[in-house]
């Protein structure tokens, strides 16, 4: 667990070249080369088709930074699932969007 | 069932490199497994998972065998081979080779869909359906074309979405005030084939078939129909492939009235609910 009890989840997105591939790598390697735990799974869209339990397990569990894509499409793929996520408690960082300076910031803070 | 990969670097083992760590990360994502770093009590495994746990522990590990969880010493490998192991444990758990599918479908956004039915009526491969309450629901959503984001261009909510999609608002970008006119402007599909889309299918059918009567023109109606597909794939943004993968006129109208019918009943139903 981390520090402040937050949760990470990135998402690869290995099945599509939708999320430009240098941010992508950039932000795993940092993520990985940290000291922080995650959690980090192939493809947020298949895990919703599949419905997932740890989904679930994720939207119920408290703090959660997810690195993904937009932020719509993951409060919706979420719900597809049959988790919610919470209102408050829930970062959505887009890897389509956002340079990877900026994902790794809010994850790793002024450090990274 | 899935196989989940756990780095634990936790009591008794030793930290990897930080650079093998996410090489390994990168490795087994790429390969569709899932991976997680752990670096405290490894939590509950569900029953639908074969947990895979990874480190370099500082005690030989039990003897012994537990399919739903299973534990390596991976001290000295390089990410290869211990994608090699992740691979072998997959195999012999029977669990399938992951990433057999591109999973592209739609997502419903319910903050903006009313519930027309629009897509349940326009959808031939039976991707949606209607849940209990009436509500419209994605159920088959391996049935989806990949890469085909027709429904979404046919709802007037803006409401469908396919997060791989490469543009805006479709792939889950906001839905700003520009998206709305476009809605407004668009000439709905049923203007755009002068009718509902299967419809100027059937008509355009029925023409070409009445013209094979008269003059026996083979060459023009398939050109007709070219048109007509020609115009789909450009406004829709409908690969060539889905096009060509349609079933035959008959089979269309007889998808698209059993669909309309779902659609009806399922919005009639809710329309009684309403008035109770």
């Amino acid at each position: 667990m981390n520090p402040d009890n937050r949760r990470i989840l990135y998402c690869h997105c290995a099945y599509a070249r939708v999320v430009p591939g240098e941010v992508k790598q950039e932000v795993l390697t940092k993520l990985a080369e940290s000291d922080l735990t995650f959690d980090a799974v192939p493809d947020l869209c298949e895990m919703s088709a599949r419905r997932d339990p740890k989904l679930k397990e994720l939207a119920d569990g408290g703090a959660v930074q997810i690195v993904a894509c937009y932020p719509r499409a993951v409060k919706w793929l979420f719900a597809a699932a049959g988790a919610t996520l919470p209102a408050e408690g829930v970062e959505v960082l887009n890897m389509r969007e956002q340079p990877a300076a900026a994902v790794l910031h809010s994850i790793l803070g002024a450090a990274s | 069932m899935s196989v989940q990969v756990m780095i634990y670097e936790g009591p008794r083992s030793r930290q990897f490199q930080p650079s093998t760590r996410a090489e390994i990360f990168r490795t087994l994502l790429d390969k569709g497994y899932a991976v997680s770093s752990v670096r405290g009590e490894v939590a509950s495994v569900p029953a639908s998972t074969v947990t895979l746990v990874l480190g370099r522990f500082e005690q030989e590990l039990p003897a012994g065998h537990d399919a739903q969880l299973q534990m390596r010493d991976v001290d000295g490998l390089g990410a290869s081979d211990v994608l090699s192991l992740v691979d072998q444990v997959r195999e012999a758990a029977a669990v399938p080779v992951p990433g057999k599918w591109k999973p592209w479908f739609p997502v419903i956004d319910y903050k903006r869909c009313t519930n027309c039915m629009q897509c349940l009526s326009f959808c031939l491969f039976d991707v949606y359906g209607v849940s209990n309450d009436g509500k419209i629901q994605v159920q088959n959503q391996s049935n989806c074309k990949t890469d085909c984001p027709a429904c979404s261009r046919v709802c007037p909510e803006v409401a469908i979405l396919f997060p791989k999609y490469r543009h805006g608002p479709i792939h889950g970008g906001e839905v700003n005030a520009d998206d709305l006119r476009r809605e407004a402007m668009k000439v709905d599909i049923s203007a755009l084939l002068g009718g509902d889309i299967y419809s100027a299918l059937r008509d355009r059918s029925a023409k070409a078939k009445s013209r094979f009567s008269k003059e026996r023109d083979e060459d023009r109606a398939l050109k007709e129909r070219l048109n007509c597909l020609n115009k789909l794939q450009q406004e829709m943004d409908i690969p060539g492939e889905v096009l060509a993968a349609l079933p035959s006129i008959d089979e269309i109208r007889a998808k698209a009235e059993a669909a309309k019918a779902r659609a009806q009943a399922a919005l009639a139903g809710t329309q009684a609910e309403a008035q109770r």
